[in-house]
């Protein structure tokens, strides 16, 4: 093993410093008894308590929650469709143009993705609401799917599809019973990605918002305009929790199955060697 | 002779289970199958065998339902399969992959065509039973596809594709993952369950060997076509062209003019100085046509002496292969030209009587050879 020196040992300190320190200062003062966010005075949950009696909030994260589950839901199902598609068309005349535009919103700046939807919902007249911000996170999050399934069909073997078709399925059957199971991890942790990237997005669901639905960030950011209270700070922590958790499943359950079933066909050969 | 040796194809009154009728298969600009004709009879176990890219996958997924013919019609027991879709025929396949499901168990991998026809579940059990006995998996039926061995993956994907009872089972190269040693047993067993179940067997291959092993007949096929159909003693002893005899195991080539006939041996000039070849022709060669004398390398005698033989030749020993079992002998010819003998080693190998350089005659029967035209 290579020797750990100091210099890798100090930049490895400073980069995580640089990426969680502001955070890791925000979950201890989430824990603070003083109402004044810049004074320690001693742990407590009280603001979690709080947080919890306030219906504004409640309200926000309920909207947040139901957006999220929602476009999830919806991006992952066009995400999937796109993937396949895009797997199983093949070479044809301008297939470059067409995946590079699957993939173009993941780097289109959230503004303009933003006006323009608000543009489009004004222009067909749709009242904006808890619909309108659901199908603008469709919109991007359906990339980040399509992304992640279509790197799990790539190696996905045709002939498991024209197997099932052969015994006897139709090819919707063959989809559900044999395609679908095999690429579930991916589905899911496609699903748990779009999840939290609505939970977490300000700018786009800013535009498409109207007044009934505010969404958590949305709420956390106007009232952080009015002054930084130690409820937020419990908001904020409980967000990063959830993102986290959300985040880390995803990649466990996409990796977690290969890797088991990588050690259990060593198993097999060994077994038969012996 | 037993009367009742399996030949439906000699039979006129045999009706075939398959037939290709000038089927023409395109991609593009690339011909795969060129106006294919063939019929293939029940119970047969059928190889295709050919070189990669000869169209033998191709003419497997046309019978599968993957791929449909540009022209030509295939018929299923008298009926044209065009029209009807993969998952409605009565032909299974056995992927190349195996292609085994891997989120299900081995029993449920066999399972899984029965239950598509949603038959009872106490007849689709019974049917799984009897494949994993046929197949002798009765342990494994609880396991995924990747907690067992590549033969056991073998057996599984035979058993899930003979589970339906089809009519016409498709093998896509079914033994090219296993070992040498596993796919010599596997090509016995694949034999003893095609004859127990009855069901006619087609196979893809490019392996001669194991075509040679199985089959009932053998079609050697190249560049979409087929050249010949035959028993594979036929193919082999019989071949009709070079292409075939030297496609199927080894075998010199001389290359020569016919210059006359004695009753119904044909005498054949191939080398300046040499004397000329006696062989059996099965067809008419005019003097002068060119005639390609094809032997075997184990239907040449090597000899120290000049043998009495229709056929006797000089030449030196110019390398030697020992395999064990047999060894062959490469012996050049005056004129240059390498002729292979084979001989079976019965007597152990310090008292082989012939060594690098040695001056040997080589002799064959006047009807040990095939001449062919091309």
């Amino acid at each position: 093993m290579r020797r750990f020196s100091w210099f890798n040992a100090t930049s490895l300190t400073l980069g995580f410093a640089f990426l969680y320190l502001p955070m890791v200062i925000l979950v201890i003062y989430s824990f603070n008894a003083s109402k004044l966010v810049t004074v320690w005075a001693g742990f407590s949950t009280k603001w979690y308590g709080e947080l919890l009696q306030n219906d504004a909030f409640l309200d926000a994260a309920w909207v947040t929650v139901k957006v999220a589950v929602m476009s999830s839901t919806l991006a992952t199902v066009l995400g999937t469709i796109a993937a396949i598609v895009m797997i199983r068309a093949g070479r044809f005349y301008g297939r470059t143009l067409f995946s590079g535009m699957i993939y173009a919103p993941l780097v289109m700046p959230e503004v303009i993705t933003g006006l323009s939807l608000l543009l489009l919902f004004i222009g067909i007249g749709l009242d904006r609401g808890v619909l309108t911000i659901v199908l603008a996170h469709t919109t991007f999050s359906m990339c980040y799917v399509s992304v992640v399934v279509s790197s799990r069909l790539v190696s996905f073997d045709q002939s498991l599809e024209e197997a099932a078709l052969d015994l006897g399925c139709s090819p919707f059957q063959a989809f559900r019973l044999v395609t679908l199971p095999i690429i579930a991890p991916a589905v899911i942790s496609g699903w748990l990605l779009a999840f939290t990237l609505s939970l977490d997005d300000l700018v786009i669901a800013s535009f498409t918002a109207g007044p009934s639905a505010t969404t958590l960030p949305m709420k956390i950011w106007s009232s952080v305009r009015l002054g930084v209270s130690p409820e937020i700070n419990a908001l904020s922590t409980l967000m990063i929790a959830v993102v986290t958790l959300g985040v880390i499943s995803a990649s466990i359950i996409s990796k977690r199955g290969a890797v088991k079933q990588q050690r259990e066909e060593q198993a097999a050969e060994r077994a038969e060697a012996e | 002779m037993p009367q009742d040796v399996f030949a439906p194809w000699t039979d006129p009154n045999e009706k075939p289970i398959i037939q290709f009728q000038n089927v023409t298969k395109r991609f593009g600009d690339f011909t795969a199958i060129d106006d294919l004709t063939i019929d293939i009879y029940e119970r047969e176990f059928f190889a295709l065998l050919g070189p990669s890219g000869c169209g033998k996958t191709t003419m497997m997924r046309m019978l599968a339902g993957f791929e449909t013919p540009t022209e030509g019609t295939i018929l299923l027991s008298g009926q044209d399969i065009a029209p009807v879709p993969p998952n409605k025929r009565a032909v299974n396949m056995m992927f190349q992959s195996y292609a085994l499901f891997p989120h299900l168990s081995i029993w449920d991998n066999i399972a899984f065509g029965l239950r598509r026809d949603k038959r009872p579940k106490d007849e689709v059990s019974q049917r799984v039973e009897e494949m994993l006995r046929l197949t002798r998996l009765e342990k494994f039926a609880r396991r995924k596809p990747h907690q067992i061995s590549g033969g056991q993956r073998q057996r599984v994907a035979l058993a899930r594709s003979l589970a339906k009872a089809p009519k016409l089972l498709l093998l896509d190269e079914p033994l090219g993952a296993l070992d040498k040693k596993l796919r010599q047993e596997t090509q016995f067993e694949l034999m003893d369950i095609q004859e127990k179940t009855g069901t006619t067997f087609v196979i893809v291959t490019h392996d001669q060997e194991e075509a040679m092993t199985v089959a009932s007949r053998v079609a050697v096929m190249d560049h979409g076509k087929i050249i010949q159909v035959a028993t594979p003693a036929d193919i082999y002893e019989a071949p009709n062209s070079t292409y075939v005899a030297d496609f199927i195991g080894d075998v010199n080539l001389i290359r020569g003019k016919a210059t006359g006939k004695d009753g119904d041996r044909l005498r054949i000039a191939w080398a300046e100085g040499q004397p000329e070849i006696v062989g059996t022709p099965n067809r008419e060669f005019a003097n002068g046509d060119t005639v390609h004398f094809a032997i075997r390398p184990e239907k040449v005698a090597i000899s120290s002496e000049k043998p009495d033989s229709p056929n006797a030749i000089p030449g030196k020993v110019h390398d030697i292969a020992y395999l064990g079992n047999i060894s062959t002998y490469h012996v050049e010819l005056a004129g240059g030209q390498i002729i292979k003998a084979q001989t079976a080693n019965n007597r152990r190998i310090s008292r082989r009587s012939f060594t690098w350089e040695d001056n040997v005659w080589l002799s064959f029967t006047d009807t040990a050879g095939v001449l062919l035209e091309t």
